[in-house]
């Protein structure tokens, strides 16, 4: 590869690439050439840099200068006033990345200074279709290390020893599964990564598998050489084809090189991969689904035992990882079980990724050591809540997890203190909420997506979500009767102990900790029938302000429902009876006289 | 396929090629690119530092550019930053100087004195 002075990093994650990065790529290209720079200046497409709300976001080196929310229109004034005369563009820089008129490391930036990054170590750092820049950063290093100075023993003792867990949702010790996996004897093992992300809110594998493919290959063969497996299988979501198209990429790279396929480095260890796409059921996330669909049948669970480790894919003895655990092995061979290890609390070691979303300022990917507690992340990192509204609760772990209340934001966030607050580490979603959230209503949301996605097997899922549904939905439409409460604790204690699969089990977990935390405001919905946070419409009413109201006749003229009358300069009047609640009235008063309660 | 000494030499050439992407602790060679400088010449001395730096095989430099430093008429201007040394400018470059200072200062940590500028 030529040498370049100047290296524009383009991001080209999910995020980025919907709101034109690509044209923004091009422009660059395009521009550079206009100037003579071609020779002197590189444009690479990488995936997510994790400041998704910042997109699309362009990071030009060696000064790290951080480009955000730029336009396809600014690359001419990025490109004669930076690179043609080395003056930084300040108005498009991000605010927090400049100090006066110092250009602060990206690592001084606070969206970034509490993060530690190990699964998203390479990801806006390489082009990501590009193997040799992979192997550049280490790459293929950890492969090597395995193969030439270790046995499987030691592979799967130093994977233990790191106390690395999955970042799937359950977090059972990875150097424990790949053990089991390890002792059975049979002719043909498997190693399979779950890439079927599903949880709403959740998108940290994906931009692993956009940004880094390597690192999810490299570790799927280190797993391999460790149980004695010489195929992979990736499950990717069909949803996410800029992740198909890299891995695929990636994998004839691999293929090439002679990382993958048969006598791997001439070390006589075979290995390949090859891809599945899912077809975007939620529960082809749940490992024994999973491997049915690879088997080219109705993805459905299975019971366990017999486990995976045992009797899996094609009845073989198989792994199953998710993206996010992979990514983190490869660096757990080079650095070593202790590296990995001091990172983190006492279960809970190394880091984690999370995908901030909801009422967040900086909504994005971050990582943090184990045991940040969540108002740093919220506020260090997420720069607060929009509008300097209050926290309310952090969302969890997806519909398998719960809330974080105000009254815990301080908690260290590890695996088992998520537990016993009622929530879960899952897969890493985390959705923030303010005062304007009606805890109910995210119950039914969450709820609505669990019955939408049971796959049926089984009766508890199937036909007990729907009944929790059911209720729900009345409750938010103001028709909740007493009792309501206690047959939705039933239901979800009877769901809890009777579906067959981790989703069904978990399914219920949304409604549990939002009652833990939360019941009064399902009893002021069901009792008073208000909603507290101002979100079910059917229990919301639109009142005219006598002190406010000018009588100006704006809001009578704009109701669809002809449900407001008056006379000129009086206080207009709605008619509850006639009002269906569609708030156009407030939208449209000029005086701010019309408010719902 | 490759094996494990040419997956070694892959690694040692790319990384030279997009190191400017990590933090960087070595020397940093920066060229004036302001209006003046660009008019004296500046680029083409900033493709001689490249190609320099390139046939040399120097590891562990960076090459960047900043605008105007104000001293408009010793253009083309070049400063070198190396760790535990002051800041070091040349001044009234060309591509034949500039080789000069990269084998020399660059690759040795000698200061090419008559060319900076308090010479």
């Amino acid at each position: 590869m030529k040498m370049y002075r100047s290296h524009i990093m383009v991001c080209k994650g999910t995020g980025c690439n919907s709101s034109s990065s690509e044209l923004i790529a091009q422009n660059f290209e395009k521009e550079l050439k206009e100037n003579g720079l071609e020779n002197e200046v590189i444009v690479e497409r990488t995936g997510c840099f994790g400041l998704c709300a910042l997109g699309p976001v362009v990071i030009v080196y060696p000064e790290a200068a951080f480009y955000s929310q730029i336009k396809p229109e600014d690359v001419h004034e990025i490109v004669t006033e930076h690179l043609l005369k080395g003056r930084v563009v300040k108005r498009l820089l991000y605010h927090e990345s400049i100090d006066g008129d110092r250009l602060k490391p990206l690592d001084e930036v606070p969206f970034y200074q509490k993060q530690v990054r190990i699964a998203l170590r390479n990801c806006g750092v390489i082009n990501p279709e590009n193997i040799d820049e992979y192997i550049a950063f280490d790459g293929y290093k950890a492969l090597t290390k395995a193969l030439t100075e270790m046995n499987s023993e030691q592979v799967i003792d130093t994977i233990k020893r790191s106390g690395l867990r999955g970042r799937g949702g359950a977090g059972f010790p990875t150097g424990n599964k790949w053990e089991f996996a390890a002792k059975v004897k049979d002719d043909q093992k498997y190693v399979c990564c779950n890439a079927d992300e599903g949880d709403p809110g959740a998108f940290m594998d994906r931009s692993v598998l956009e940004g880094d493919p390597h690192a999810v290959l490299e570790a799927m063969a280190i797993a391999g050489f460790a149980i004695g497996a010489s195929q992979g299988y990736i499950y990717v979501r069909a949803e996410y084809p800029i992740a198909v198209k890299r891995l695929t990429i990636a994998i004839g790279q691999a293929r090439q090189y002679g990382l993958l396929g048969k006598n791997i480095l001439g070390t006589g260890f075979d290995f390949d991969i090859e891809l599945r796409l899912g077809a975007g059921a939620f529960v082809c996330g749940e490992e024994t689904a999973l491997m049915r669909s690879i088997e080219g049948k109705r993805g459905m669970p299975t019971p366990r035992p017999p486990f995976p480790a045992v009797k899996g894919l094609f009845a073989k003895p198989t792994i199953l990882n998710n993206v996010e655990t992979l990514a983190n092995v490869c660096q757990i061979i080079l650095k070593g079980a202790e590296w990995f290890s001091s990172m983190g609390t006492e279960k809970s070691k190394g880091t984690k990724v999370f995908a901030l979303g909801g009422k967040i300022n900086n909504t994005g990917l971050v990582e943090v050591p184990m045991g940040t507690t969540m108002r740093e992340i919220i506020y260090d990192i997420g720069g607060g809540i929009p509008n300097g509204r209050p926290y309310k609760a952090a969302q969890t772990g997806g519909p398998s997890g719960g809330c974080i209340p105000a009254s815990e934001i301080d908690v260290p966030i590890d695996y088992d203190n998520l537990i016993a607050l009622g929530s879960m580490m899952g897969s890493g979603g985390l959705i923030v909420m303010d005062d304007t959230t009606c805890m109910v209503d995210i119950s039914r949301f969450f709820l609505d997506f669990t019955v939408d996605e049971s796959c049926g097997k089984c009766t508890p899922c199937r036909e007990g979500t729907k009944r929790m549904l059911e209720i729900l939905e009345r409750i938010c439409e103001g028709k909740g009767e007493e009792g309501d409460i206690e047959k939705l604790e039933s239901l979800a204690r009877s769901i809890k102990d009777t579906a067959l699969c981790g989703l069904g089990q978990t399914a219920p977990n949304p409604i549990l900790s939002t009652l833990k935390y939360f019941r009064d405001e399902y009893e002021a919905h069901i009792r008073d029938k208000k909603c507290p946070a101002g979100v079910c419409q059917a229990l919301l009413e639109y009142k005219i302000s006598d002190e406010k109201c000018k009588g100006c006749g704006i809001c009578a003229k704009n109701c669809p429902a002809s449900a407001i009358s008056g006379k000129p300069k009086e206080t207009y009047l709605i008619d509850q009876a006639k009002c269906i609640k569609c708030g156009v009235c407030m939208s449209k008063c000029p005086f701010k006289a019309i408010a719902k309660e | 396929m490759k094996t494990i000494q040419e997956l070694e030499e892959i690694r040692k050439r790319t990384f030279e090629t997009i190191k400017v992407r990590r933090e960087h602790s070595g020397t940093r060679i920066v060229v004036a690119m302001g209006t003046c400088g660009i008019k004296a010449g500046a680029r083409d001395v900033m493709v001689s530092i490249m190609e320099t730096v390139a046939e040399d095989n120097l590891t562990d430099v960076v090459i960047a550019q900043t605008g105007c430093t104000g001293n408009c008429d010793m253009e083309p201007i070049v400063e070198v930053y190396r760790p535990g040394q002051d800041k070091v400018t040349y001044v009234k470059m060309t591509p034949e100087k500039v080789a000069k200072i990269v084998k020399e200062h660059l690759a040795k940590g000698k200061v090419v004195s008559e060319y900076t500028m308090n010479s």
